[in-house]
């Protein structure tokens, strides 16, 4: 019998969180150092209103290349993945998948830069190769739920490869065709970021529009990627798709070419550790590590870290914040559709884009990161609890407003909302690594920095770590799910 | 004090309840009979919907909150009746003399060793008991409680009916158990698809009677 009240564990858990998050405070730079940030900011919503005229043939041709890389490398990632899912039982496919996967896109993309510059494939392997990782894992995921009644019922003689087309793959078409279309919209996303480090996709017509300061430009941007992601239903259909995979080819093709020579140079002489490379001995080489750890590996993980961890509360916050304008428990329909239409809005610009916006604007430092990060994932998981929360019936005699939210609602759905977040919690850790990119000193930082500086074996070994950190989080937050009995029906990028 | 004239409701777009006439005084203790779907639940919503002031609700899936604790879900009775900032504090950290009123219901219920439980660890009738406790500490003119000793044995039944029928001046129940309406109520409603099929005081009824009533 307890005759003390006690909180429960996922009360205790989420404090933990916040007291982490605010110890995370005092080493995260959150300054605004621009001297007019919101004079700036008042310049870009201005913007929104007036008629200007835009280059519009640049941004066909983004929008263009932008849909061809992503087709290309779903469609290439779903094919391989599949094949990789048919033998995930094998431990090492585990693995290397885990550590692929881990690697965001943008990193992916600065590495095949090195090794093919601006060919197409660059482009095309950097969605591909972490997008098949990922298919390979979720496509394993869904075959391994399938019913397996009706394999049993087939005779045992017939080949495998005509049971699968004629006793499993009707049945789990559909999942897999759902989840498919789902992550193509995320490779729409990736595709426009890969902009920012110089493919020509509509993040590189963004980011200079941005920096020449042509806003009415950027807001056109914006509300076109918004347009195409809103009418996707529309125009991705497999039908479509064999067209598409014609087209696409020919829309991102240009006269780089491959030279082997860089292929070569790259796996021999680049990414080899510089005292090996020279032939110094074991001295030089841990000399040369250890330096490497201390002045950017360690930063860069303790920042990524600190980042992540900010991101990861005030993402909570807000989630629980944004999930009632559109529950049918808070709010009557006119007000759910505005509700529908802000959370959709947020979360289909990709966080990558926010951060570059806000960090031009109120200048280096992790306030803008944070903000991005939130307002991104806030928005996702406020949309998968408002959609759960339907699910709550309340009784005739549920009370209303605020008792209504913290009395029925939250205790209902807290599990499930920290089931989505603890989901989200690799992922954001993933993005604070690559924010590095714009200028904030997490791992992508000091990443992009070897790299420009042509110590691809530095930038190689970061990498790594972030992998690693990244598997590492992904461990923790299934231990945590776990521990909490948590469930996440839906899988999420 | 409550007035239904020729009333239907519909459920899903069925039509539940037809012509139905009514009229309870105060102070009178009323069940509904019948068999499920005779139209019972549709009927106490529909009383619930038309007078909701100083009423107590026990609804049929109880409206409990599974992860709260035993306490907090009876305290919920009274959520009205307090500012939000004190129910928000008392979510946290729950106030002393709030503690010691639900206690003494809890123990009238013999449910007190269960004060500081999440409900969902309880036992189904250990819940329904519960959501007895909610109305009690709710208090109010009416109560309006659907098939409230449903998962609850024989002997606890008479404890919470006799509770119930001591709490509230007016209250109007739907049953399932012919014998245990006689003995708690003053008057007795047959429905049958819908319909009242006969409105008497229980003195004039038997169980037997009604079994076969409804044969």
């Amino acid at each position: 019998m307890n005759k003390q009240f006690q909180h429960s564990t996922a009360w205790k858990i989420s404090w933990l969180f916040v007291f982490i998050a605010c110890i995370s405070l005092f080493f995260a730079d959150i300054e605004i150092t621009t001297l007019e940030p919101w004079a700036e900011l008042k310049k870009l919503f201005l913007a929104m209103f007036s008629s200007h005229w835009l280059n519009t043939l640049d941004i066909g041709k983004a929008l263009l290349q932008t849909i061809s890389f992503a087709i290309l490398g779903v469609a290439g990632g779903s094919v391989i993945g599949f094949l990789l899912a048919l033998i995930f039982h094998w431990r090492w496919i585990r693995v290397i998948c885990a550590l692929v996967r881990a690697v965001h896109e943008l990193f992916w993309a600065l590495i095949f830069l090195q090794i093919f510059g601006l060919h197409p494939l660059t482009g095309i392997l950097a969605i591909g190769l972490p997008y098949a990782a990922t298919f390979a894992k979720i496509y394993a995921e869904i075959l391994e739920e399938g019913d397996k009644a009706v394999l049993q019922s087939i005779k045992q003689k017939t080949n495998s490869v005509s049971v699968f087309f004629y006793a499993r793959l009707p049945d789990l078409w559909i999942h897999f065709k759902t989840y498919t279309l789902y992550r193509f919209e995320c490779g729409m996303r990736s595709s426009t970021i890969l902009g920012f480090v110089g493919l020509p996709t509509l993040g590189y017509t963004l980011s200079s529009a941005f920096m020449e300061g042509q806003y009415t430009q950027v807001w056109a941007l914006l509300f076109l990627f918004y347009a195409v992601i809103a009418t996707m239903r529309y125009w991705v259909k497999p039908a479509l798709l064999p067209i598409y995979l014609v087209i696409a080819p020919f829309a991102i093709a240009n006269d780089s070419t491959i030279s082997f020579d860089n292929i070569h140079r790259f796996f021999t002489e680049d990414i080899i550790p510089a005292p090996i490379r020279n032939g110094e001995n074991w001295n030089s080489l841990w000399a040369w590590l250890s330096d490497l750890m201390a002045t950017q590996a360690l930063p860069g993980v303790i920042n990524t870290l600190v980042l992540t961890q900010i991101a990861l509360v005030v993402t909570a916050v807000l989630a629980l914040l944004m999930f009632p304008i559109i529950s049918t428990h808070f709010f009557k329909r006119a007000g759910r559709s505005i509700g529908h239409i802000t959370l959709v809005t947020i979360r289909s610009t990709p966080e990558y884009i926010l951060a570059f916006i806000l960090l031009i604007l109120w200048g280096p430092s992790m306030l803008p990161a944070i903000i991005a990060l939130a307002l991104h994932n806030a928005a996702i998981i406020g949309h998968l609890i408002g959609r759960y929360s339907e699910e709550i019936k309340l009784s005739l005699n549920a009370t209303r407003g605020i008792n209504r939210y913290f009395y029925e609602l939250l205790p209902r759905l807290y599990g499930q909302f920290l089931a989505f977040l603890f989901y989200r919690w690799e992922i954001i850790l993933r993005e604070s690594a690559i924010l590095g990119i714009l200028g904030i000193t997490t791992l992508g930082f000091y990443i992009d920095s070897a790299i420009q500086e042509l110590h691809l074996d530095k930038a190689m070994i970061l990498i790594l770590i972030t992998a690693l950190l990244n598997v590492i989080v992904d461990a923790l937050s299934c231990y945590l799910r776990k521990k909490l009995k948590l469930k996440t029906a839906v899988q999420c990028s | 004090m409550i007035q239904l004239q020729s009333e239907a409701a519909h459920y899903q777009g069925v039509k539940t309840l037809h012509d139905i006439d009514l009229h309870i005084k105060q102070g009178e203790k009323l069940a509904l009979l019948g068999k499920s779907g005779s139209g019972k639940s549709t009927l106490l919503k529909l009383i619930y919907e038309r007078y909701p002031n100083n009423t107590a609700l026990v609804p049929q899936d109880y409206g409990l909150v599974k992860h709260l604790s035993v306490y907090h879900n009876v305290f919920m009775g009274r959520l009205d009746q307090h500012t939000t900032w004190f129910n928000l504090i008392n979510l946290i950290r729950p106030w002393k003399d709030q503690v010691s009123a639900v206690q003494l219901i809890l123990s009238r219920l013999q449910l007190k060793d269960q004060l500081f439980q999440p409900v969902g660890k309880l036992s189904g009738g250990q819940q329904q008991r519960v959501a007895i406790a909610r109305s009690l500490f709710q208090q109010g003119q009416l109560l309006l409680a659907d098939e409230p000793v449903s998962s609850i044995d024989k002997e606890q039944s008479k404890l919470v009916l006799s509770q119930l029928r001591n709490s509230f001046p007016t209250m109007i129940l739907a049953m399932h158990d012919t014998q245990l309406a006689l003995d708690f109520c003053d008057r007795i409603i047959g429905l049958k698809k819908g319909k009242i099929l006969f409105d008497q005081p229980s003195s004039s009824l038997t169980a037997n009677e009604l079994q076969t009533l409804f044969k």
